[in-house]
């Protein structure tokens, strides 16, 4: 068949033509990083110095609100603005079968030639740091890759969006008249995580009463709150996403630079945390160990528990052959 | 293999699409759902890409392997789709395509590098089996370059 080798570069051409921009070497290198394989590390280690560039954006919301819908319209906008962009639209794994169903393109479609306009699907999947630590590196990824701004969808469900909120610059909280889940997410806490309201679906009956609720959350926040703007969009007319537009950008200058760099050290050593994790777990995974085989076993036969047998690796199999 | 501890590599990524002109999208969104129940991560669009979408696609995407669906005669644009991955480096991704598709037909979009063409009524561990299989292919021939 035809040429591969294009396909399959070693790491450090892969590094150097994903610092150019190329979208193969992103594409190649965001799976490296999904999946921790070997050359994860010597990309992630070589794409620190390039870091800095992208405004990252975060948009979240309950399933059915318009996210995709707004962030297709958002990204039009921002491509007028003389924009690159790359978009992370994170979707549920199903936690039975441990596939999914990626669909957020559907709704991009008006981008889907456009080289300026990287879009990357990813699943929840286990990711053991939990998804905000894969989710980091691939905005890293495309932040290096030259992208000037960032845009992360995922779905509103409580923890993993605030942990999400913790890696983007600005967070943008999409409702919508009509879900009956105005107010569950509230409950979950993720209007707390808002720089940025958004009602989309302005166009439905119900918009100006959804507005003036979120604006009485709002007010019940805390002082912080009283800059957040509340902005109502009809993603499928382009309404208002000026407006989101002005107002994601007015935030980010008065977040002065980036908030991402902006990280504590409690913040950096909770992320090595995960990356050990991640790193074990792979290990531990890939290993053909018969005496971790034999752990196993004697696990499934109810001789030992899961804690010590954890306890049991630890100590006589990773840390004698480290 | 059968008493290995070990758990299974990444799940496979499947493209699941339409190309050319036809709408009909409610095959391909069942055997979407299949391959999601078998544990793979399908990327799914809109009906009417441009050959150019599906190749921008699979490359952002990274996939192992597309399907496509066909009811009309949209399949007959499979031999560009092919040329068009190969040029863009992506020629280890597998194609599959599925709906309504004359026998003529299926045997040129073999010779055109189609890994397989499924009927109406093909069973779903036919599909679910292949296109594991072909993902595994595509992954070691990516990776042997
Ligand atoms: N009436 C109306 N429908 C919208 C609007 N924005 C999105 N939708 C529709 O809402 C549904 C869900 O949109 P989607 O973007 O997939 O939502 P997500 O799940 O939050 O990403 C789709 O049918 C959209 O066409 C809007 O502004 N007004
Ligand atoms: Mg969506």
């Amino acid at each position: 068949m035809t040429d591969r080798s294009a396909a399959a570069p070693a790491s450090g051409k892969l590094l150097e033509r994903l610092l150019d921009g190329e979208p193969a070497a992103l594409a190649k290198a965001i799976t490296l990083v999904e999946n921790a394989g070997a050359q994860a590390a010597q990309v992630l280690a070589g794409i620190q110095s390039r870091l800095g560039h992208a405004l990252v954006i975060g948009v979240t919301g309950p399933p059915g609100a318009g996210k995709s819908t707004l962030v297709s319209a958002l990204v039009g906008e921002l491509r007028r603005r003389g924009k690159s962009l790359g978009i992370l639209a994170v979707d549920p794994s199903s936690p039975l079968s441990g596939g999914a169903i990626l669909g957020d393109r559907i709704r991009m479609a008006e981008h889907a030639c456009d080289p300026e306009v990287f879009v990357r699907s990813l699943a929840t999947r286990g990711h053991v740091g939990g998804l905000s630590s894969a989710a980091a590196r691939v905005v890293d990824l495309m932040d290096a890759a030259g992208k000037d701004v960032v845009i992360v969808e995922t779905v509103g469900a409580g923890q993993s969006d605030v942990e999400v909120a913790q890696l983007v610059d600005v967070t943008v909280v999409v409702c919508a008249p009509g879900l009956g889940d105005e107010i569950q997410a509230i409950k979950a806490g993720i209007l707390e995580i808002a720089d940025v309201l958004v009602v989309n679906k302005a166009d439905l009956p119900n918009a100006e009463r959804t507005m003036a609720q979120l604006e009485g959350m709002l007010s019940l926040r805390d002082p912080g709150a009283a800059g957040v703007p509340v902005i109502a969009t009809t993603a499928t007319e382009g309404r208002g996403v000026a407006e989101l537009s002005d107002a994601v950008e007015a935030r980010a200058e008065a977040l002065g630079g980036s908030v991402r760099a902006a990280r504590t050290l409690a913040q950096i050593r909770l992320q090595i945390a995960d990356s050990a994790a991640e790193l074990l777990r792979r290990r531990l995974n890939d290993s053909d160990d018969e005496g971790l085989h034999a752990l196993c076993r004697s696990v499934q036969r109810g001789e030992l528990d899961l804690e010590n047998a954890a306890r049991r690796y630890l100590s006589d199999y990773l840390v004698n052959k480290a | 293999m059968s008493d290995s501890t070990k758990s299974i590599s990444p799940p496979p990524r499947v493209l699941v699409t339409k190309i050319g002109l036809d709408g009909h999208d409610r095959g391909s969104r069942i055997v979407a759902a299949y391959l999601r129940d078998a544990g793979m991560e399908v990327i799914y669009t809109a009906p009417w890409q441009k050959i150019e979408a599906v190749v921008k696609l699979a490359v952002e995407e990274d996939v192992d392997v597309i399907g496509v669906s066909s009811l009309a005669t949209d399949h007959l644009l499979l031999p560009d789709l092919m040329a068009a991955l190969g040029e863009a480096g992506f020629g280890h991704v597998k194609v599959v395509a599925g709906g309504i598709i004359p026998d003529g037909d299926e045997a040129e979009l073999l010779r055109a590098g189609v890994s397989r063409v499924f009927h109406p009524g093909s069973p779903r561990e036919d599909i679910v089996a292949t296109v594991g299989d072909l993902a595994t292919q595509a992954r070691a021939a990516c990776a042997n370059g």
